[in-house]
């Protein structure tokens, strides 16, 4: 079947082992000799499982299907959150599941989903200070600066900085700090002041896109000649040509293309 | 960190890097760009679409007889997860002006301008939580001419010539001329683009551009246009409902044959429901996850191609459903990231590709497939690639050299996640290539449409990457971010328009029924039952062993599909 992810891979261009039918951890087999496996447990329950593998693919190696806790996975959506301790060692970590690799030992269980309430706003009613956090997410007043967001985050961001800089209305600060949060919660999970992190965060880049970012100055002026109709000859000389002639002009040496 | 036998390469690569810069710092292109007859050749002779099994005529549907990849016929001629007869269609469970199927960046732009300019009611029913899509994963920029040496139109040429020529012309007029209209609705919206010190856009080229065109948000514009989108929509509780984990599964027409909604299908309750909707639009994305000869993807968990058999079963018409693109730059090492995107944006900014004797062999930024069939040129050909421990091939990419060309620490912020990712397996892209290789990234095709979003099947709206015709049959870079915002919102304006008009007659599912019947006719025997939904990443023996799939791929649905098809077994 060909719609299977572990396609046959077959044919002649297809790539021969590595690309064309994945040896990755996600498509091996129980069965395979010589890879060396690692004890962890899903929930509770002990599981073999490739020693190199993430989280996830060790989840899925397992047999389960991820329903909650996976995304792009790849490191940029967040639905992966992921709790877990490792052999001789009492601290609770955090991770995503795609991108943290399986230990001996592990024992894991991926969060669902983080509650959190999302202020509801009008973008444009907002000053882009400090009065726009104690409008919408007055709780980050509550910080104990106990620092435990950030040694939470699996992004390695300094979340607590960026609270403090919420505090105080900082939100350029906000947006350098956060600028590559996403949004799993881990942070707002172990917040014992209850702040929901990644809203603020999310906030305070919105607030600076709309008003702290400087103006581009061409952008208004080409946007004018668009509606002003331009470039509406050009468009029409251009969507009248085959495609023969459309490939003449495109393949054009750049000097001639230029003094048009 | 790099197995030992690496060291060899990587050492001509280090040694070969003070030749490399003084030609990337002169105007000229440091590999000479392929002419018309040269990207012809490497097409025919590399490209995955190219293979001598990659593609068959379809046996069933609007596109009967047409030759399609492989996969995408066999997925069209598979089976629906519901019988009429079992459905009762006289009391829908959800009415709407809007059904929006698929939480994206096209399905949240269209519900934001179905709102703001005609006060349209929309319902967004999405499969995982909103935002999880392709959408929120691109890194290296969106195009839109608003440079002052370049133009629309020069942005319109480039698409064509990238495309090969078979973009259909209004819906490349329309990408090209709303895209600096959309920077700027963007940046109303709060998104954060990177600018220069006097406030103007940041422009870089990509494969492709004749002018630098990429505007950026680092190497995350994904999730920082996505997270506005989706916390837009959020702040809209009244007319914008959001239905997560809770993907449709048919559409439904009405006995005029137009489209009035949906049966979406709860994963969690299994429940099916029936949404009665005005309009529906399908911004489902595309299919990187069905492995399409079995490459990788650089795609999200979700992207199994719904839209587009629901859509192809009721009736409308698909383009350009033969071309597949793989992303040149594919992580290839190591295994745990094998086939990770790594964004267009390093070559655009000066990375080189190099053999495994640090030497060129392409013009760095040449459009995808072209690109991309070089790279398996000079591995599977020219013996050029380097073999990973686990099997794969890859080239070098030449990151470094990013930093002597732009200044220290160019690359740590530029591309920091980047940079994080790597170093998580030991490997610093400040001072160390990285190993590429194609992987599966992107839906050229689509259901058809035209410039308002409109396909053959009146109230049926698509945009996004589940349709197709403006990108022909290669899109460039940075495209795709532009294509799912210009035609999210043309989307949500078009079907809102037609929404405040229509007056929907009886629910039918006739065509699913008609559906069947032609199956039946062609003779086609197949276990697949689709949507997809999600693929299955469990070993073989594991899925040997789960009996209640038979063999079947579509999860979250344990013995539902003996339910519905007691005649498959």
């Amino acid at each position: 079947m060909a719609i299977a992810c572990a396609s046959d891979g077959s044919a002649d261009l297809a790539p021969a082992s590595g690309q064309g039918a994945p040896r990755s951890v996600h498509e091996a087999s129980h069965d395979a000799p010589h890879e060396e496996m690692v004890t962890v447990y899903i929930m509770g329950q002990a599981c073999q499982v490739p020693a190199t593998a993430t989280i996830m693919g060790g989840i899925e190696y397992a047999g389960h299907q991820i329903i909650r806790g996976a995304g792009c996975r790849e490191g940029y959506c967040g639905a992966c959150a992921t709790i877990y301790r490792v052999a001789n060692d009492y601290r609770v970590r955090t991770g995503l599941a795609c991108t943290t690799l399986v230990e001996d030992g592990m024992t894991l269980t991926q969060i669902p989903s983080v509650p959190a309430g999302k202020a509801i706003y009008s973008i444009a009613d907002l000053k882009p200070d400090v009065s726009a956090i104690a409008q919408t997410y007055p709780v980050v007043f509550r910080c104990v600066a106990c620092n435990t967001c950030t040694r939470s985050c699996p992004q390695d961001l300094k979340v607590m900085d960026y609270v403090q800089a919420a505090k105080r209305g900082d939100i350029p600060a906000i947006l350098d700090l956060s600028y590559y949060c996403v949004a799993c919660g881990l942070c707002m999970l172990r917040c014992p002041a209850e702040i929901t992190q990644p809203l603020v965060a999310t906030l305070a880049k919105r607030l600076y896109g709309r008003y702290l970012s400087k103006k581009s100055p061409e952008l208004g002026e080409r946007i004018a000649a668009i509606e002003a109709g331009g470039f509406d000859e050009e468009y029409r000389g251009l969507m009248a040509m085959t495609p023969e002639a459309l490939s003449r002009r495109y393949y054009a040496p750049a000097d001639d293309d230029a003094e048009d | 960190m790099y197995p030992d036998y690496m060291a060899e390469s990587l050492r001509k690569v280090a040694q070969t890097r003070p030749r490399r810069l003084d030609l990337a710092k002169t105007p000229d292109p440091v590999f000479p760009p392929m002419n018309a007859d040269e990207r012809t050749a490497v097409l025919n002779g590399f490209h995955p679409d190219f293979a001598t099994d990659a593609r068959r005529p379809v046996r069933v549907g609007p596109n009967r007889g047409e030759v399609l990849t492989t996969e995408v016929a066999d997925l069209l001629e598979s089976h629906s997860w519901l019988r009429s007869d079992r459905v009762n269609l006289d009391r829908p469970d959800i009415e709407t002006d809007l059904l929006i199927i698929g939480g994206g960046g096209a399905g949240c732009s269209a519900a934001l301008v179905a709102m703001q300019e005609h006060g349209m009611r929309s319902v967004i029913a999405t499969k995982l939580r909103i935002g999880d899509a392709n959408s929120m994963m691109s890194e290296g920029g969106m195009q839109a001419a608003v440079a002052r040496d370049d133009s629309p139109p020069r942005h319109y040429l480039d698409a064509i010539g990238g495309g090969h020529f078979a973009n259909k012309p209004e819906l490349v007029r329309a990408l090209t001329e709303d895209a600096p209209k959309i920077v700027q609705w963007l940046e109303d919206l709060g998104v954060v683009w990177d600018k220069e010190p006097d406030g103007s856009l940041q422009v870089l080229h990509g494969g492709g551009t004749s002018r630098k065109r990429m505007l950026s948000c680092r190497d995350h514009i994904g999730a920082m246009i996505m997270r506005t989108l989706m916390d837009e929509v959020r702040n809209h509780p009244d007319l914008i409902t959001v239905q997560e984990f809770m993907p449709a599964v048919e559409l439904l027409l009405d006995d005029a044959g137009r489209c009035a909604g949906a049966v979406l299908y709860n994963i969690d309750s299994e429940e099916f429901l029936i949404v009665r909707a005005k309009a529906t639009v399908i911004t489902t994305g595309g299919f990187g996850r069905l492995h399409i000869r079995g490459f990788d993807t650089t795609n999200h968990y979700g992207a199994t191609g719904d839209g587009l058999v629901m859509a192809y079963r009721a009736g409308a018409k698909l383009i350009y459903m033969d071309s597949v693109q793989y992303h040149p730059t594919g992580a290839a090492f190591p295994e745990q990231i094998a086939g990770f995107l790594v964004t267009e944006k390093v070559r655009g900014a000066g990375g080189q590709p190099l053999n495994k004797d640090g030497e060129l062999f392409v013009f760095p930024r040449e459009p995808r497939d072209i690109e991309a069939s070089a790279f398996i040129r000079e591995c599977r050909h020219h013996a050029g690639g380097i073999e990973t421990p686990s099997g794969r091939l890859g080239v070098w990419l030449d990151i470094p050299i990013i930093d002597q060309l732009h200044g220290a620490g160019f690359v740590a912020h530029h591309f920091a996640a980047h940079h994080h990712k790597f170093l998580r397996y030991k490997i610093d892209i400040t001072q160390e290539p990285i190993l590429v290789y194609p992987s599966l990234h992107y839906q050229n095709g689509g259901v058809e449409i035209n410039a308002q979003c409109e396909t053959s099947i009146p109230g049926l709206y698509v945009a996004g990457e589940a349709s197709g015709g403006v990108h022909g049959r290669n899109r460039l870079m940075g495209n795709s971010v532009l294509d799912y915002n210009v035609f999210g919102q043309r989307a949500g304006r078009f079907a809102a328009a037609y929404a405040a008009e229509v007056k929907l007659g009886r629910m039918t599912m006739a065509h699913v029924e008609a559906h069947e019947r032609e199956l039946a006719a062609a003779g086609i025997d197949t276990a697949l039952v689709t949507p997809v939904l999600l693929p299955s990443y469990a070993p073989e023996d594991v899925q040997s062993r789960q009996w209640a799939k038979r063999g079947r791929l579509n999860p979250g649905a344990t013995g539902l599909r003996n339910r519905l098809h007691p005649e498959l077994g």
